[in-house]
């Protein structure tokens, strides 16, 4: 785990909640009947209270449903219910997760229905959406669940037909004894098993690897029925009874406070039911000041919202600039910066005997904008509140808003919604907080609806930053020698801006003798945030792409360098699987330059480009094909990604990860934030053109399955695309791109 | 005023004419698969049907299209059997989060009605109105190809 990643989980807002309930993940949370009773009726869910209803029937002597742990249900008929303990942003944990389950049950896949788990930490765990860490968390925690249920089913078969249960088989839920020619089904068992004890689910044997029916295969989502017929699955989609349609107006510079504004002229026109200041908590991952409109639709709320005149008060807004910030850093990149991140062998002297590239690098802030612009439907009564949330952190968000609304944790019910769209910006529970102060200021329940525009203007962007490099290649082609000077921001003079830091560690670092890292900080006040792949997303475009210039330096071949820049097989931090190991790092970069044609002679204003990047334990390189006309205007033909992440879960799954992380990655290639003056510039898609479908490559994906336990890949994909892009520009045109977006090197796309 | 929806002819009563079609859909008639991406016409999440035509409600008055016929994605699967372009999108497991993607098969069945063959240069032309924001354009390509019954690619 990188640094940037672990700070993901020591930055976070629910820190201790998190923490405990990933120490717990490992423990497989089964109940007894009774406490599952008291949770379902502590979570209040519809999901778990069907439950209840079920266990009240059981004591009726009705006929038994069978619920060896909270994520697996049989019913008497042999359905079989799956409980999905996280959120679903688009990264399919909701077909995955199940999936997990049902290998280990060995259920029949087809006659089992996915539901969403209620978010209750305490019985499920972990049950949030980040750092690619679904998959490698919950594993072991899910396996298990389907296990226990399994080994339930084959102790009630084994004692219904009097025979050892290792006599016992299963498949496509059923149970078979083949000696005596028997098998019933789980529904048939399912009466008996939930008599049976509860097995120590760490005793349980899992299976073989190589015994896996289901994981692996290709498999659609569970809700694209759903899906493709517009039902309404998302946040935006809830309607609660009685609810007004909210929209919040904040400062466009963040920290400036409400002096005054036209609530009586607001509240006149149509629609309209109510308009107030809001004070808020000045936490901007919380609540911030300003002015609450509600209305009976959203057109009223939004017309409304135009007429808002609003004075604020900008004594302690933010007056941030890029463009001051631009020059700041220009002026530093000659020297060195105050602060030392590593320094190992002897820099200078590596270099002096070495061929040095020199390159100074710059990325812009860019914004997560989801397609489902923020909302959350909250209605607060009584000292309570009660939440309906598209967030990739509902675990988080129980405590976060007991704690913004002063309410004791719980008063505080949250039901997952599905979400449009989260690349890290629902890791932030903001919308949420506002969602439930406006219903406990109005006194009615609310669907807080932001604009495309608030969106843009209040994101937690992904923060700029600056490399001023320099590297050196030895006479044997090795390199010896490098240097960076990391410019960053800081928000609180002291750390580095959220998910703008960088580990003195950060790749190549380990795998260089002579090493020289310094850090400099720029000041800012525009609240930053976890973006899809945090850190690695800019860091690798500046750090693959100036790898580059070293190989071109030293006149050498770009994948040999690269293999032999990882050296002997190894772990780069020992005994640690979700470290970068070289030997899966060389794998992956051979068989990337093999996919993708490396080598090839490409025609004239064409190339190639090869780039490597580790993070959120997986290994990933890319080859992009590009070619770049006499205006400059580049077309990305085909990027062929070589990744290693384990074993694959879900096949479909994670090939539609890997291809949105490509377009993902090439969209943002074109695209920035700009700030001046406090504000932020850009305000919707015509200003913030992300790639459409006339200019997506093709993307070819090729895992290297190993034997390593499975980790996530909603990430990991990302961080290659941008520098193996540039590197291929390069290579047809000869131009380096140090700066993005593409247009301040004169390429359009 | 009156308007034809999915079939069914709709009384919205006394209502602001100058409310975009978007919002009567979704806050007055329940039909929420139309979605809200930008409201500027940049996004196509908001796309339906106007007498067969892919249109971007989020900008369209609703006075705008009194008395015309109007299809959203919920009218797409008429009796409750999913069209060819609906049953792609499901095989062919286009979805990533999935809010874009009504949009994209009310464009993309547009599409198909007025030219069943259609290129993957056709595609890009009908298709560059609508954003899919996780990047699903390989597939939704490969599944517009599918419903079509189109051999290459
Ligand atoms: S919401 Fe209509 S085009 Fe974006
Ligand atoms: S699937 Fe998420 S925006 Fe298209």
């Amino acid at each position: 785990m990188s640094a940037v990643e672990q700070s993901v989980l020591a930055d976070s807002p629910s820190r201790e909640l998190m923490q405990a309930a990933e120490q717990r993940a490992g423990a497989l949370p089964s109940l007894d009947r009774r406490s599952f009773l008291k949770i379902s009726g502590m979570a209040g869910g519809g999901l778990l209270l069907a439950f209840h209803v079920g266990s009240e029937a059981l004591a009726n002597g009705a006929p038994k449903g069978f619920v060896p742990n909270a994520f697996v249900r049989i019913a008497p008929d042999g359905t079989i219910v799956i409980y999905s303990k996280g959120p679903e942003i688009g990264q399919g944990i909701k077909t995955a997760f199940p999936m997990i389950v049902a290998e280990e049950l060995d259920a029949d896949w087809a006659r089992v229905k996915v539901e969403q788990a209620a978010v209750n930490p305490t019985v499920f765990g972990r049950q949030s959406a980040g750092g690619s860490r679904s998959i490698p968390m919950a594993w072991d925690q899910l396996r298990r669940a389907g296990a226990t249920a399994r080994a339930m089913l084959v102790a009630a078969a084994a004692k219904e037909w009097g025979v050892p249960e290792s006599e016992i088989t299963t498949s496509s839920s059923v149970a078979s004894h083949a000696a005596s020619n028997r098998s019933l089904g789980y529904g048939d068992l399912a009466g008996k098993a939930a008599d049976l004890p509860v097995p120590d689910a760490k005793a349980l044997k899992l299976k073989d690897r190589k015994d896996f029916k289901l994981l692996g295969k290709r498999i659609t989502g569970v809700e694209n029925v759903e899906v493709v017929t517009g039902k309404p699955l998302f946040g935006i989609d809830q309607v609660v009874p009685g609810m007004q349609i909210a929209v919040f107006e904040k400062c466009p510079a963040v920290g400036g406070k409400v002096q005054s504004a036209n609530l009586d002229e607001i509240k006149k026109l149509p629609g309209v039911t109510n308009a107030f200041i809001v004070e808020g908590n000045g936490k901007p991952t919380e609540v911030m000041p300003g002015v609450a409109i509600l209305a009976s639709s959203t057109w009223a709320a939004f017309s409304a919202k135009r007429q808002l005149k609003i004075t604020w008060d900008e004594s302690s807004a933010s007056k941030d600039s890029w463009s001051k910030s631009v020059e700041d850093a220009k002026k530093l990149a000659s020297s060195q910066g105050p602060e030392s991140l590593k320094a190992v062998g002897d820099f200078d002297k590596a270099l002096a005997n070495a061929s040095v590239a020199e390159g100074f690098y710059t990325y812009p802030f860019v914004s997560h904008a989801p397609l489902e612009p923020q909302n959350c439907t909250a209605s607060f009564k009584d000292g309570a509140v009660e939440i309906w949330a598209p967030s990739q952190t509902a675990d988080a968000a129980l405590r976060l808003v007991a704690g913004t609304l002063g309410i004791p944790v719980e008063k505080v019910t949250i039901h997952q919604t599905r979400v449009g769209g989260g690349f890290g910006r629902r890791l932030m529970n903001d919308y949420v907080c506002e969602a439930a102060w406006i219903s406990r200021q109005a006194g009615v329940p609310v669907k807080l609806q932001w604009t495309r525009e608030d969106d843009m203007h209040h994101d937690f962007y992904r923060v700029g930053g600056f490399h001023s490099f320099k590297g050196g290649v030895d006479s044997d082609g090795k390199l010896v020698a490098w240097q960076d000077h990391f410019i960053t921001f800081t928000q609180d003079g002291e750390k580095p801006a959220l998910a703008g830091q960088m580990s003195g560690d950060e790749f190549p670092s380990l795998l260089v003798p002579n090493v020289r890292i310094t850090q400099s900080k720029l000041p800012l006040a525009t609240p930053t945030g976890w973006w899809r792949a945090p850190g690695s997303c800019a860091l690798a475009f500046a750090i693959q792409s100036f790898l580059h210039e070293c190989s071109v330096s030293a006149k050498r071949d770009h994948l040999q360098f690269l293999i032999d820049l990882m050296g002997e097989p190894r772990w780069l931090a020992p005994k640690n699987e979700f470290a970068l190991n070289t030997e899966r790092a060389v794998a992956v970069i051979k068989l990337a330059a093999q996919k993708g044609g490396w080598g090839r002679k490409m025609p004239k204003g064409s190339g190639l480009g090869l780039a490597f990047h580790f993070s959120h334990a997986g290994h990933f390189a890319e080859v992009a094909e590009v070619s770049v006309d006499a205006n400059r205007k580049l077309t990305v033909h085909r990027v062929t990604v070589a990744g290693d992440v384990g074993p694959i879960v879900n096949m479909s799954g994670a090939e539609n990860q890997v291809e949105g992380s490509v377009i993902d990655g090439f969209s943002t290639m074109g695209l920035e934030i700009s700030i001046e003056n406090g504000r932020i510039q850009q305000n919707n898609f015509d200003s913030y053109p992300l790639l459409r479908i006339a200019k997506a490559p093709k993307v070819e994906t090729h895992f290297i399955q190993s034997d390593y336990s499975p980790t996530g890949v909603g990430e990991p994909a990302l961080p290659p695309v941008a520098p193996a892009i540039c590197n291929a520009i390069f290579a047809a045109t000869g131009h380096r791109v140090r700066t993005l977006p593409l247009s301040k090197e004169g390429f359009s796309v | 005023m009156r308007l034809n929806v999915n079939g069914k002819d709709l009384d919205l009563g006394n209502i602001d004419e100058t409310t975009p079609l978007l919002w009567v859909l979704r806050d007055q008639l329940n039909l929420v698969g139309t979605k809200y991406g930008c409201g500027v016409a940049q996004c196509g999440a908001c796309t339906v049907h106007l007498n067969g035509a892919p249109t971007r409600s989020c900008v369209l008055p609703v006075s705008a299209v009194a008395g015309q016929k109007v299809t959203t994605i919920e009218g797409l699967a008429a009796g409750g059997k999913l069209t060819a372009v609906q049953a792609a999108w499901v095989e062919h497991d286009v979805a990533q989060c999935g809010y874009c993607q009504a949009g994209q098969i009310m464009s993309a069945t547009a599409l198909l009605n007025r030219n069943p063959k259609p290129t993957d240069a056709d595609i890009d032309a009908a298709m560059s109105g609508n954003i899919c924001r996780c990047g699903t354009y390989q597939r939704i390509r490969k599944a517009i190809h599918a419903a079509a019954g189109n051999t290459h690619e």
